[in-house]
């Protein structure tokens, strides 16, 4: 018996009248939980009943605990016939169970009806006792934290990074069964939501046992989704990364170790190289967990160590050895296998070695090869025994096999960012899996030596390079860490296959930042910018869109048809990408997400990205128009019109986001291979049949230039789309990833939102083209029309701009977006752009401050040391890695006991304060605070209402707010349905409610939690269903997200003047 | 090929102040559309007439779905569907309870009923107020008055506190509550002159000083009615004109002040007796609900008409009714002085404020 749930019901407000004779209600609540239902009593003739009841006491197993939602039931009792259901809450358990979570839930929750939607609030409190189960043959996964967020949540440290971790449970769907010709759509809604929420609590308790078993205590990037496969039933399913995740403490008892590990974000190389060795004797680990840590750790070390001198000969070899080895298939060569031997990393004895992380704690992520991705069709059929999940595992696993196989192909031992879904129509069924293949550090996981050693063998490329910049600017040797691997602002554009044995044609020249190690021409990831990459300009949000014709067909044979199509799909959302990345003057693509959405009679592609101007990378160069037949003069005008502009649009872009690469350092640095420059006219050397085109003046002329041949109306079309992709208006960014690359000063001013749009072909005879047309229209629009609603916000910039595309119906398009409009401080942009076209080096560092911050950190006893007078103990203090609470962890900063000690500390921060601000980067981080109080103040006036506002946004932050503790996984699935959708104001009325009510429903749990924010935010299903004959419609809605307290900054730090008196759990308080 | 379904849900409800007055006012989308483009913020914003129709669209769809909540002001702040800032949910009551002078003195004084609201169309195009404007603004009035209607203490701060009104705001709506309360007559010709802030400017005095709440503002009964036992009591100041004698000496003592102050001496002289009358026959038959209902209008008839066309000044007018007032207490028969005082207070400062063209 090793939990005990308990639950109160206090009251209700703004029921529905029930009765209409005394326009009143007699209410009472039922409170189930598995088979055992209470009652309270009725509360007669209230729309606002005061209950207050008793404690409701549960004693249940923690495995049911996990599955199980609370449910709660308010009836309107009714003497002489049935009693009227007024509306349900769930209420999942799992944030109480995890001792590091929310502790208890109360608050008001509104009541929800699948018929009628929010009636009414109910205010309850629930707690759960939980005993400690030490058998080891426990199906529960208790304490197991789960984060959307797909990077290392923000107030912990990854001390370990497992690997992948993947469930799925079937069902039948009730909607499917026999009963529900009987019974009512109320309860056949309630049947379904029900039966998801049991699904998925099961779904994550199973997540949670394998994570048990593989070490780990946590999974981030948990993605779970629904596919309703009709008739043949309902799968749930979820990936994530298994992680050991240790809090950044604030307990002063753990203070002396934490400060020797560092907090976890900007976790750097150097402090390892540096502290590693006297740290495990001296302070002695706690737990098991961190024993496995260190020892991890340090035979790493030594081997990097020992392996240091021959560093050169080992980085070598591959290439030697590759030169003959002629051509690698998609399953590597074999020479390539055979140096594989030595250089096989724990990753590759992992069945998966997939990361659903975007993002990564730096030193992480090595290098990047490309994107990855693989589809499969399959023929849905009925899942026969729900306890056999085979057939949909068996599918998931060929494609992960695949992926696995196509990053090996591309020299990587890892997939980063990946993500897996479906798309479904009848009985045919898209399966979807993509990532970025890299080369990731062994640092946060448990391997052997030999991956480190794979490691070096590409180090002295950087090694040296890295080593240049740190010295350089810090003047510090002590830095100079053996894990530095690679320039982190260029490093992970490194290619990490082969360069003759190039999986796929690509055009390799030396990095343009460093100098040493060979690019690629262009780079797609589907992961987060790295925070310390070096990029000129901004970055934009560029779409693909893709509108194919299908004919209408059955079974076996549609599977085929789309088969076929896929490839042709894929093959053009590529090159449309190409020129629209191509045609803003840049050259890599983050957060690149392929959606493709199956209907009867077509199929939809959507591929959105950020695009950004990597300094690593060689400029791109212009798109050139070649006509095939160039007979007549007309037609070579028409061409060279449409290349002027198309030029012009280059130009222009370039100067829309600020892409002036630095070629100053270019000429510095010197290339050691003959580079054409940029501006150097040059003849294509394309031969095909662009002869003629090369008398025209091609600004952007380059070797590489890529060629668009207009040789049918394709192609005009092609170019067309290209050109009128609408810029975004003034003061307006947009991008999907988590932030806009080249803007950092944002303010606190936040608006998330879904918008949802649905239209309708009602031409069934459409081309390709008209059909591409339409859906591009639809998405630009989609765009224009945020931006126009956001107007209010400028400068602002929409990140996270997430579509998702669905074929509802035969003639239907779906398009919804979810995202985060976030103002800015416009100043900062100006000196931002200034700062881009500064020199490379310069900029690397200014990029970043955190890791400049962290620089600083690495000679403490020098720089700072020596200004404060007292002899003892000084040095101590400021070797102490916390001790740079400012801009890392204020908590633990204040929860130190020994007030000298703290004060010593505190003028160590303002001294290093000074002496950072002295270097230029700081100028960008000082005044970000001004902002900040700025947009508290006026967020401070809001707080007198009673309804506590609760911040919602798809990112893993909340900018000039700290996150200080996640409350736990929200996931929430609702049916809404009506029979009366004219008198709901029609399709979008009966659409605008149900999704404010949803964010009403996740903000009301979230602040039950004792939340003030919703992180990680995203909708991952809208299903939406109508039949405006029969005045009907339907829709499901399926949302995720971390519930977050967080902190403002300004508040913070006025906090930490003061240490003496404040606590971590005063600034709880003030948080909620 | 068309747009079926077209919403956007932010999580902190965008309201455009410019399209929520456009909404008040009884447009329809096509409509405010036209508007707004006429106003030029398609150009300022790269929008197209697309953009705005569908912004327009759902910004309507979101005040009806906040048109509930408006109607019980108090539910606005702790509802959970919308998470409006604070300064928002003021802006939204506040623009939604402000009303139009000209319809509102369309109504002042009438019953709030459902005939009345039959009759909104008439109104309506009269005032040039659209329909649906108009029947808000009823809706309003209506449901202000049901609300206080039954609340005890001082009507000005029931209605502040349970629409969460500011405070001019909520004095009109109390002049509105306490007109319909009274059935006061306002749309007899010779009142129309007579704007809605100078009923609003009377109502008040009335509701200061005539009602019992004046006297005792946690009586059981409230503000909307007047005092009956103050009614009652006014009839004793029929003395002032019926006893010849009071009269007379009333005359001559304002005449004797005023002597030489003013340029209508004459004709006030000469006027003394009937104006005198009008008043004190005000007075003593308010007791009658009927002749409450004609206050305005008798106060119009028996006193500012025959003063207008003897060319009096405002400033003759104040010197008069001071000197009328202040007289009355040398009278040595004259017993009432404080039913009169409390009477004539009110009828200066209202005669005053209706004293214009």
């Amino acid at each position: 018996m090793p939990g005990k749930l308990k639950a109160k019901i206090v009251a209700g407000r703004h029921l529905p009248v029930m009765d209409r004779a005394s326009d009143l209600t007699d209410a009472f609540v039922e409170v189930k939980f598995g088979n055992t239902t209470y009652k309270t009593d009725v509360y007669p003739k209230s729309l606002n009943p005061q209950w207050n009841s008793e404690w409701f006491k549960f004693e249940v197993d923690d495995e049911d605990l996990q599955d199980e939602p609370l449910q709660i039931t308010v009836l309107d009792h009714d003497t002489y016939s049935a009693n009227d259901a007024i509306g349900k809450v769930y209420i999942d358990i799992d944030p109480l169970l995890c001792s590091e979570a929310a502790t208890v839930i109360s608050g008001w929750l509104p009541i929800y009806d699948t018929i009628h939607g929010i009636r009414g609030e109910i205010n309850v409190l629930v707690k759960v006792d939980l005993f400690n189960d030490l058998n080891r043959f426990r199906q529960s996964s208790c304490g197991v934290k789960f984060f959307c967020t797909t990077s290392i949540p923000r107030c912990y440290r990854a001390i370990m990074v497992h690997g992948f971790v993947e469930e799925l449970v079937v069902n039948e769907d009730p909607e499917y069964q026999w009963i529900d010709r009987i019974r009512t759509p109320r309860a056949s809604n309630e049947a379904r939501q029900r039966l998801i929420f049991l699904m998925s609590g099961e779904l994550q308790r199973k997540i949670g046992l394998k994570v048990l078993e593989m070490g780990g205590n946590a999974v981030v990037g948990y993605l779970q989704c629904f596919d309703l496969e009709g008739e043949s039933g309902l799968v749930v399913r979820a990936i994530g990364t298994a992680c050991t995740l240790e809090k950044i403490s604030t307990l002063p008892s753990t203070a002396t170790h934490q400060s020797n590990s560092s907090p976890s974000k900007d976790m750097k190389e150097p402090v390892f190289g540096e502290e590693v060795p006297g740290i495990p004797l001296s302070s002695g680990p706690p737990t098991p967990l961190r024993a496995q840590t260190f020892s991890s750790f340090s035979p790493s070390k030594s081997y990097s160590r020992q392996s240091s001198s021959s560093d050169t000969e080992l980085s070598l070899t591959p290439k030697t050895g590759m030169g003959s080895g002629g051509s690698a298939g998609k399953e590597a060569g074999p020479l390539k296998a055979l140096l594989r031997q030595q250089t096989q990393s724990a990753l590759e004895q992992r069945e998966y070695p997939f990361f659903t992380l975007t993002s990564f704690p730096s030193g992480f992520l090595l290098h990047v090869g490309g994107v990855v991705s693989a589809r499969s069709v399959k023929l849905l059929d009925r899942i026969h025994n729900p306890d056999e999940p085979e057939t949909r595992d068996a599918w998931w696993e060929e494609i992960r096999q695949e992926i696995k196989s196509h990053a090996k192909a591309l020299g990587c031992h890892a997939v980063v960012g990946y993500s897996e879904s479906t798309s479904i129509c009848e009985e045919v069924c898209i399966l979807s899996a993509s990532g970025t293949a890299a080369i990731l550090s062994s640092r946060f996981m448990q391997d052997g030596p030999l991956d480190t050693e794979h490691r070096l063998s590409r180090q002295p490329l950087v090694f040296s390079t890295g080593s240049e910049r740190v010295e350089g600017d810090m003047g510090s040797s002590a830095s100079l860490g053996f894990e530095e691997v690679v320039p982190p602002g260029c490093g992970f554009c490194h290619i990490p296959y082969d360069e003759l044995n190039i999986p796929f044609p690509a055009q390799l020249t030396y990095c343009y930042s460093c100098r040493r190690s060979k690019v690629p021409d262009v780079l797609f990831t589907t992961i987060d910018l790295p925070a310390d990459a070096n990029i000129t300009g901004k970055g934009c949000l560029i779409q693909a869109r893709l509108c194919r014709t299908k004919k209408k067909a059955q079974g076996e044979g549609n599977a085929t048809a789309i088969s076929n199509l896929l490839p042709f799909l894929e093959y053009e959302l590529h090159t449309q990408l190409m020129n629209k990345l191509k045609l803003r003057g840049m050259n890599a693509l983050f957060g690149l997400r392929i959606q493709i959405s199956v209907g009867e009679t077509m199929l939809l592609g959507l591929a959105s990205a950020t695009g950004v101007y990597l300094t690593a990378l060689p400029g791109p160069g212009g798109i050139q128009i070649a006509g095939k037949t160039p007979s007549d003069i007309t037609y070579e005008q028409h061409i060279s019109n449409m290349q002027k502009k198309i030029n012009d649009t280059i130009a222009k872009n370039k100067d829309l986001y600020e892409i002036n690469p630095p070629e100053v350092v270019e000429e510095i640095i010197g290339s050691p291979i003959p580079e054409p420059r940029q501006r150097s006219r040059l003849f294509r050397s394309q031969s095909e049949s662009s002869d003629e085109v090369s008398e025209l003046d091609l600004s952007h002329g380059k070797k590489d230039a890529f060629v668009l041949e207009i040789d049918d109306t394709d192609a005009v079309e092609d170019i067309h789309a290209l050109l009128t992709d609408s810029p975004t208006p003034q003061g307006f960014y947009s991008c999907n990833t988590e932030i806009m690359p080249g803007i950092q000063n944002w303010t606190s001013a936040i608006q998330m939102f879904t918008s949802v749009r649905v239209f309708r072909l009602n031409n069934a005879n459409l081309t390709n083209q008209g059909l591409n047309k339409i859906f591009s229209d639809l998405c630009e629009n989609l765009l224009k029309s945020l931006y126009f609603k956001l107007r209010s916000m400028v400068p602002c910039c929409l990140c996270h701009l997430n579509f998702t595309v669905a074929i509802p119906e035969d003639e239907l398009i779906q398009v919804a977006v979810t995202a985060v409009a976030m103002s800015f401080d416009k100043e900062q942009i100006l000196e931002n752009g200034k700062q881009s076209g500064e020199k490379t080096l310069t900029k690397a560092i200014t990029e970043n401050d955190e890791q400049l911050q962290f620089n600083l950190e690495l000679n403490p006893e020098s720089s700072h040391a020596n200004p404060l007078s007292s002899p003892k103990g000084l040095s101590e203090v400021g070797s102490h890695p916390s001790a740079r609470a400012p801009s890392v962890d204020y908590s633990s900063f204040a929860d130190r006991c020994s007030s000298w000690i703290e004060q010593l500390r505190l003028k160590a921060h303002t001294i290093r304060r000074g002496s950072v601000k002295t270097t230029s980067s700081m100028e960008k981080a000082s005044p970000l605070p001004e902002g900040r109080s700025r947009s508290l103040r006026s967020n401070r006036s809001y707080s007198g209402t009673s309804v506590a506002v609760v911040k919602m946004t798809p990112l893993s932050f909340i900018p000039g707010a700290k996150i200080i503790k996640y409350l736990g996984i929200i996931n929430m699935f609702f049916i809404r349905e009506t029979t009366s959708l004219r008198e709901e104001g029609g399709v979008s009325g009966f659409l605008h409610s149900f999704i404010a009510e949803v964010f009403a429903m996740v903000r009301a749990h979230v602040a039950a939690l004792g939340g003030n924010a919703v992180v990680s935010y995203s909708m991952k299903e809208c299903v939406f269903m109508e039949n405006p004959n029969k005045n009907q419609a339907q829709c499901l809605i399926n949302v995720s997200g971390d519930a977050v307290i967080f902190v403002r900054e300004s508040e913070l730090e006025a906090a930490s003047v003061q240490p003496q008196s404040t606590t971590h759990t005063s600034n709880g308080g003030e948080g909620t | 090929m068309s747009v079926e379904l077209d919403v956007f849900v932010g999580n902190t409800t965008i309201m455009d102040k410019e399209v929520y007055q456009l909404w008040l006012n009884g447009y329809t989308v096509n409509d405010a559309v036209k508007v707004r483009i006429e106003g030029g913020v398609m150009e300022e914003c790269e929008a197209s007439a697309d953009v705005l129709l569908s912004d327009t669209m759902d910004q309507y769809r979101t005040f009806q779905m906040c048109e509930r909540l408006l109607h019980h002001p108090a539910k606005l702040a702790n509802q959970l569907l919308f998470q409006i800032p604070p300064d928002r949910q003021a802006m939204l009551i506040e623009r939604y309870y402000a009303f139009d002078d000209l319809f509102v003195r369309e109504v002042l004084g009438k019953k709030l009923s459902k005939g009345t609201k039959k009759d909104l169309d008439d109104v309506s195009a009269k005032t040039g107020v659209s329909l649906k404007s108009c029947r808000r603004q009823f809706d309003n009035f209506k449901r202000v008055f049901k609300v206080v209607e039954e609340l005890k203490g001082p009507l000005v701060e029931n209605i502040r506190q349970h629409f969460l009104l500011p405070d001019q705001l909520a004095r009109d709506y109390a002049a509105i509550v306490f007109f319909a309360n009274n059935r006061f007559e306002t749309g007899k010709k010779k009142l129309l002159y007579l704007t809605f802030q100078d009923f609003a400017f009377c109502a008040g005095q009335l509701i200061n000083h005539w009602t019992l709440g004046a006297v005792d503002s946690m009586m059981e009964d409230m503000d909307v009615d007047l005092d009956k036992e103050f009614l009652q009591d006014l009839k004793d100041l029929k003395i002032l004109i019926t006893d010849k004698d009071l009269l007379d000496q009333h005359k001559s003592l304002v005449c004797t002040a005023l002597r030489g102050k003013t340029s209508v001496f004459n004709e006030m002289e000469a006027n003394f007796k009937n104006l005198s009358r009008g008043l004190v026959n005000i007075a003593a038959k308010l007791i009658n609900a009927k002749d409450v209902r004609d206050f305005f209008i008798d106060l119009v008839e028996k006193f500012i008409e025959p003063c207008r066309s003897d060319k009096w000044t405002s400033i003759d007018m104040n010197l008069f009714l001071t000197h009328y007032t202040n007289s009355a207490h040398i009278l040595d028969t004259f017993k009432h002085h404080a039913v009169w005082t409390r009477y004539m207070g009110v009828i200066k400062s209202c005669i005053l404020r209706m004293y214009h063209d």
